[in-house]
């Protein structure tokens, strides 16, 4: 027997038995560094596509600006409810018009140049104003969420005034969110339309570094003028697979992921990991086009509320990753949620006798489904699910599935001659919002709205009128609790789920929460 | 050979022109624009035409096409949406990552798969040529990205002897053995199948020549064996072996798409498919543009090499 014949033998028994011991999930020996201490590493789901908080609109892109930068205001720490930033106080005029933010003094942007009055104004005319020579650093797609916004005026250093075109409530919630970030004019004037990608603001961590593809890198402020971050820097590294993501966390080669599958969050339940989470201001539903065919009947939409097993859905297709929703606004926004509104129970024989008193009984119904899509969760199964459900109890129900884009493309322009119901998800930041834009009989898609169901109540229109011009916080949410009891009755969605954001970290980390806001706040975080 | 070569390269032009405008109109006629794919849940259709409007998508379908055709001549290809830098860079940047990516694949598919056609041509219906066989059918039948996924898990997960994902460390690496050691597992993957499809070829290809007349001269010649088969028989089976290697090599270009997603490995068929989502339709339309020139090019290459090989081709 020749030495490479033996040679040969023994690399084969060593393969073998190596094979066998994974397969056998004995303990392996790890041979690759471990990331570094005082250094946090996130799986992120996509490469960001800029570092301007103007020019931006996912959440994942959020997660790193809300590290750099602050705005006048911000979410309270596990609320929804906005406390002051970069602003220490401000005033509402009587008539809700004008806001005065008096502003934090000594606060310095990474580049050493100071933030004050106009560097706020700087920011809102650049994004706002078509003639300011920074505004072709855009587009600014959420620019909008500022349109009621008149004029921004310096009053003196440290004091910054707006004045809205007519009272606006949520304002404040608006400026909370990232689109309000506050950039660095000088770093703006210095980089054009490249700022996004050599982004400058005041808050805990500063950029550093930008590999594309790879990784984005942001270093500790050391002249933070508030608590010092917990880590020397954070690395967000782009991972689009789900598997390959989770693949990372199992391997040690992440130290935090966002957007766990529910398919592999029990792999993260044992040692050495710890699963985080958190619901938001998400809710997912069935639009139903309320203008014509079955579901113009009051009863047979309140029969679809019936029929459809949303505990189902949450716990055996979301494995528990959401909860049952009980009307269209999430329980997330505390304040101006209706606690006493139960969801529709779970209830064919219900839903068989209401088809019954309507006579629709055999009903064929066209139904939407996308692909995926922002906040859509797991559509096709949950679909399915659905479409079984309601044909359990004598409806006759088609699937026509519809990638993201063109989903839209087919949705937003309304339901009507084409599709009976249609499932839709949306994540913001103001109890005005999704009700204001999807719900009145002015947001009928030929108005530039989202009701694409067409569903009409004058109480509903009212309501929301007035909440949305009220200036105090109760009787916006005395209002918002009349507007969830008279639509969940109507019953123009199929109210399904509410979202539950998670994360997993390994037990190198410490001090992580998720906020409602489903931003990613990595100050306090400590890994050792 | 050089009016040869001339001619090839002008023949390309046409091509290349088709191939800008069947893109081009993909992008337009596929439904979705890029303003509902960046607005998301806020596309209201003032919101939606304020976006095209700023993105210069509210020109006719003609004129954007010419003033894209002109403005990439001068070596401008636009600017992402998506991802908000010059399509250009993203493209150069990427095609470097598949290139190292899909060029090891090859070279690796292209030994391999050549060495194990020879062999087993050399000893047909030998235990060499039967174990080869086997392999090879196992080889072709794994999708890559399965394949890719099983060697994360055992390699990575289970073993930690090789890093998931991505191209270089994120802390501490940049260096050559660190891009060997994020490479090995997605090189090896990528090129089984194209592995397994060579090396059938080659075998046959390899068998055809075996039988010729000058063969058996050569080893009633006294010829030594080796030299039969890798100096007479393999150099005239190249003939017919080259050009299912640039077939080859365009599979693997487009099957590193998948196993881009799976590693993460920064490479230009991940940036497509990101591209295409996201309806960025400048980056969509350069990056097609770009590959389909390198596989033009490719194309050339190949036909030359035969040329050279067999001048009975060259016209």
């Amino acid at each position: 027997m020749t030495l490479l014949t033996l040679a040969r033998r023994s690399l084969f028994a060593a393969a073998a038995s190596a094979a066998l011991a994974t397969g056998m999930g004995l303990a392996p020996t790890a041979s690759l560094a471990q990331t570094p201490p005082g250094v946090l590493i996130v799986g992120q789901i996509a490469e960001p596509k800029s570092l301007d908080p103007a020019a931006v609109t996912a959440v994942n892109d959020f997660r790193i600006l809300v590290n750099i930068y602050e705005g006048l205001v911000q979410y309270a720490p596990g609320t929804l409810e906005v406390e002051p930033g970069l602003a220490e106080s401000w005033e509402v005029s009587d008539d809700g018009t004008e806001y005065t933010f008096k502003l934090r003094e000594g606060v310095m942007f990474h580049d050493g140049t100071p933030f004050n009055a106009d560097a706020v104004k700087f920011n809102f005319d650049r994004m706002l104003n078509e003639d300011h020579p920074f505004h072709n650093t855009g587009p600014f797609p959420l620019a909008f969420f500022f349109s009621s916004v008149a004029s921004t005026e310096v009053v003196d250093d440290l004091t910054v005034k707006f004045t809205l075109n007519e009272p606006y409530a949520p304002f404040l919630s608006n400026l909370a969110y990232p689109t309000g970030l506050i950039v660095s004019p000088a770093a703006v004037e210095a980089n054009g339309a490249d700022f996004g990608r050599n982004p400058v603001g005041t808050g805990p961590f500063k950029f550093a570094e930008w590999r594309s593809n790879e990784a984005v890198v942001i270093e500790k402020n050391p002249d933070y003028y508030g608590e010092a971050a917990g880590t020397d820097a954070v690395v967000f590294r782009p991972i689009t697979d789900a598997n390959t993501r989770v693949a990372e966390m199992l391997s040690g080669g992440i130290d935090m992921m966002v957007e766990v599958p529910p398919t592999a969050l029990s792999e993260f339940r044992g040692e050495g990991y710890s699963v985080v989470e958190q619901a938001g201001p998400h809710v997912w539903f069935l639009i139903l086009n309320a203008k014509e065919g079955p579901f113009a009947d009051k009863l047979v939409r309140q029969a679809a509320n019936y029929a459809i097993n949303k505990e189902a859905i949450v716990n055996d297709v979301l494995e528990g990753t959401a909860e049952v929703a009980a009307g269209p606004t999430p329980p997330a926004f505390a304040w101006a949620y209706d606690e006493s509104l139960e969801p529709y129970p779970y209830d064919p024989e219900k839903a068989k006798e209401l088809l019954a008193e309507a006579g629709a009984e055999g009903a064929e119904l066209t139904f939407y489904v996308t692909e995926g899509g922002s906040g859509m969760l797991d559509p096709i199964p949950m679909g399915t699910a659905i479409q079984a459900n309601l044909n359990a109890v004598g409806f006759d129900v088609k699937i026509e599935t519809y990638e993201w884009n063109t989903f839209l493309g087919e949705v937003n322009p309304g339901l009507e001659g084409k599709a009976d119901m249609a499932e839709m998800a949306w994540m913001t930041n103001d109890p005005d919002t999704l009700p204001y834009l999807a719900l009145r009989t002015d947001a009928w898609p030929d108005q530039g709205g989202f009701n694409s169901g067409y569903y009409s109540n004058p109480e509903v229109d009212e309501l929301l009128e007035k909440a949305r011009v009220a200036t105090s916080q109760d009787e916006r949410a005395t209002l918002y609790k009349e507007m969830q009891a008279i639509v969940q009755d109507d019953a123009p969605w199929v109210f399904v789920a509410n979202w539950k954001q998670n994360a997993v970290t390994t037990d190198r980390v410490e001090n992580f929460t998720l906020e409602p806001s489903f931003l990613l706040d990595l100050s306090g975080v400590v890994k050792n | 050979m050089g009016s040869y070569i001339l001619k090839r390269l002008i023949s390309a032009v046409p091509v290349l022109i088709g191939i800008t405008v069947i893109v081009f109109l993909i992008m337009a006629m596929i439904p979705g624009d890029p303003a509902t794919a960046i607005l998301g849940s806020y596309a209201t259709p003032d919101n939606v035409a304020k976006l095209n409007r700023d993105l210069g998508l509210d020109k006719p379908l003609v004129a954007r096409y010419f003033i894209w055709l002109g403005n990439m001549l001068t070596g401008d290809f636009g600017r992402s949406f998506s991802l908000n830098r010059p399509v250009l860079d993203e493209i150069l940047e990427r095609f470097n990552a598949t290139l190292i990516l899909a060029g090891t694949s090859f070279v690796i598919c292209s030994v391999l798969g050549v060495l194990a056609g020879v062999v087993s041509a050399a000893r047909q219906y030998g235990l060499a040529d039967k174990a080869i066989t086997f392999v090879v059918l196992i080889g072709i039948s794994i999708p890559s990205f399965f394949l890719g996924m099983m060697m994360i898990l055992l390699f990575a997960v289970n073993l930690k002897w090789l890093p998931v994902s991505g191209m270089y460390a994120i802390y501490g690496g940049g260096d050559l053995p660190d891009l060997l050691s994020h490479l090995i597992m997605p090189a090896a993957a990528l090129s089984v199948v194209a592995t397994g499809v060579i090396a059938r070829l080659a075998r046959s290809a390899m068998l055809e020549v075996l039988r010729q007349d000058y063969i058996r001269t050569a080893r009633a010649k006294g010829v030594g064996e080796g030299r039969v088969v890798y100096g007479h028989a393999l150099r005239a089976a190249m003939v017919s072996i080259i050009p299912v290697l640039g077939i080859q090599a365009g599979f693997v270009l487009s099957g590193s798409v998948f196993i881009e997603i799976v590693f993460q490995w920064p490479g230009v068929g991940r940036m497509l498919v990101d591209a295409i989502l996201k309806r960025d339709i400048l980056l969509v339309q350069g990056g097609v543009v770009f590959v389909a020139a390198c596989y033009v090019f490719f194309n050339i290459c190949v036909d030359v090499a035969q040329s050279l090989l067999d001048p009975r081709i060259k016209t």
